[in-house]
C-alpha cells in the first residue's frame, strides 16, 4: 500500500509542476484537478472515508467554479523571460531548501518513533469514545463532543467566508 | 443545455440530495456526517442550476432565502452549545441528552442535532457563494 501511495504522490506532484507551467490557464486548472482527485484515491487507501467524500465534492464544485472564472478571462498566463532578479531569488530558494533540509535530517535524528508519544491520545479516543459519546461513528463522537470548539470554528470560518463573498462581490452597494 | 441533459439531471437531483440526507442522518453511525453531506446536497442543487439555468430574478429571491437558512443554522449549532450550561453538567458543549444504545439511529445524545444544523449550514454556505457568483456576473454584464 505504501508504494501506491508513494506513486500517487509522485503524480500529484507532476499535476502541481504541470499546472504552475501551463501558458493556458484551462489546462492548468484541470491539472490541479489531477491534484485533488488523486488526494482522494490517497485518502481510500488510508482508510479516511469521511474525508475522501467531502475531497471528492468539494474538489468538483471547486473545478466548475474555477472553469467558469477562467473562461470569463483570457486564458492565457502573462510570460516574461528570466531576468537576473529571477536567478537571484531561485538560487536562493535552492540554497534555503539545502540548509532546511539539512537540519530537518539532524532533527528528524533525536525523535521518538512515529506515533510512539504524540499517538498516546488517539489510542484513548478508540478505547473511550465509544462509550462516553455514544456514537458508533469514532470521528464524529471526536468532531462535535470532544473536539466541540474547533468544530464550532470551523462553522464560524465558513459563515465568514460567505460573508466575504457576499461583500467583495456586491455591486450595487459600491456604486 | 440539450433536452437530455436537463432530463437527466432532474431524475438525479433528487436522489443525490436524499443521499446527501442520508449521509447528515446517519453521521453518528457511518462514514461522514454534517460537512460530507452539507457539500452533496449543496452539489445537487448546483447541478440543476448548471444544467437548466433559471432566471435572474429567481436567483436574487432564492439567495435571500439561502442566507436566512445559513444564518439561522449557525445561529442553531451554538444555540445547543449553550444549552449544555443550562441541563446538567455546567460545560460549552455538554452531551445532555441520554445517550442510547450505540448503533441505533436515535443515539449519541445531542450529536444528530449537531450534525443536522452544520449540515444545513454548509449546504447554504457553498450554494451562496456559487449563487453570488452568477450573480455578480449578470449584473456586471448589463
Amino acid at each position: 500500500m505504501e508504494l501506491a501511495v508513494s506513486i500517487i504522490t509522485g503524480l500529484m506532484i507532476i499535476g502541481a509542476l504541470y499546472a504552475i507551467h501551463a501558458k493556458d490557464l484551462l489546462s492548468s486548472v484541470i491539472a490541479c484537478g489531477i491534484v485533488g482527485y488523486s488526494l482522494v484515491i490517497c485518502f481510500l487507501l488510508l482508510k479516511a472515508p469521511d474525508l475522501a467524500i467531502v475531497q471528492i465534492v468539494v474538489d468538483t464544485i471547486t473545478l466548475i467554479i474555477m472553469v467558469a472564472v477562467v473562461l470569463d478571462s483570457s486564458r492565457e498566463e502573462p510570460f516574461s523571460k528570466p531576468d537576473i532578479q529571477g536567478y537571484v531569488s531561485s538560487i536562493t530558494a535552492i540554497l534555503l531548501m539545502a540548509v532546511l533540509l539539512y537540519f530537518f535530517i539532524i532533527s528528524i535524528q533525536s525523535l521518538d518513533v512515529l506515533g510512539k508519544s504524540s499517538l498516546r491520545m488517539a489510542y484513548h479516543y478508540i478505547e473511550e469514545a465509544a462509550q462516553k459519546t455514544g456514537s458508533a461513528n469514532l470521528v464524529t463522537g471526536v468532531v462535535f463532543d470532544f473536539r466541540g470548539y474547533d468544530t464550532m470554528g470551523e462553522a464560524v470560518v465558513l459563515v465568514t467566508a460567505v460573508l466575504g463573498v457576499l461583500t467583495i462581490l456586491r455591486l450595487k452597494g459600491k456604486k | 443545455m440539450t433536452l437530455v441533459v436537463k432530463k437527466t439531471t432532474q431524475l438525479i437531483a433528487g436522489m443525490i440530495f436524499m443521499y446527501g440526507i442520508y449521509v447528515i442522518v446517519h453521521g453518528h453511525l457511518t462514514p461522514g456526517g454534517g460537512f460530507a453531506g452539507g457539500v452533496v446536497m449543496a452539489g445537487s442543487l448546483i447541478v440543476i442550476i448548471l444544467a437548466n439555468g433559471t432566471d435572474f430574478l429567481k436567483l436574487v429571491k432564492e439567495k435571500t432565502g439561502t442566507t436566512i437558512i445559513e444564518s439561522l443554522a449557525t445561529i442553531m449549532v451554538i444555540m445547543i452549545a449553550v444549552a449544555g450550561f443550562i441541563f446538567g453538567t455546567k460545560i460549552f458543549f455538554n452531551n445532555f441528552l441520554p445517550k442510547g444504545i450505540v448503533g441505533h439511529l436515535v443515539s449519541a445524545g445531542v450529536l444528530p442535532l449537531y450534525n443536522i444544523f452544520v449540515g444545513a449550514e454548509v449546504a447554504a454556505s457553498i450554494f451562496i457563494i456559487f449563487l453570488s457568483l452568477i450573480i455578480f456576473k449578470e449584473e456586471s454584464g448589463e
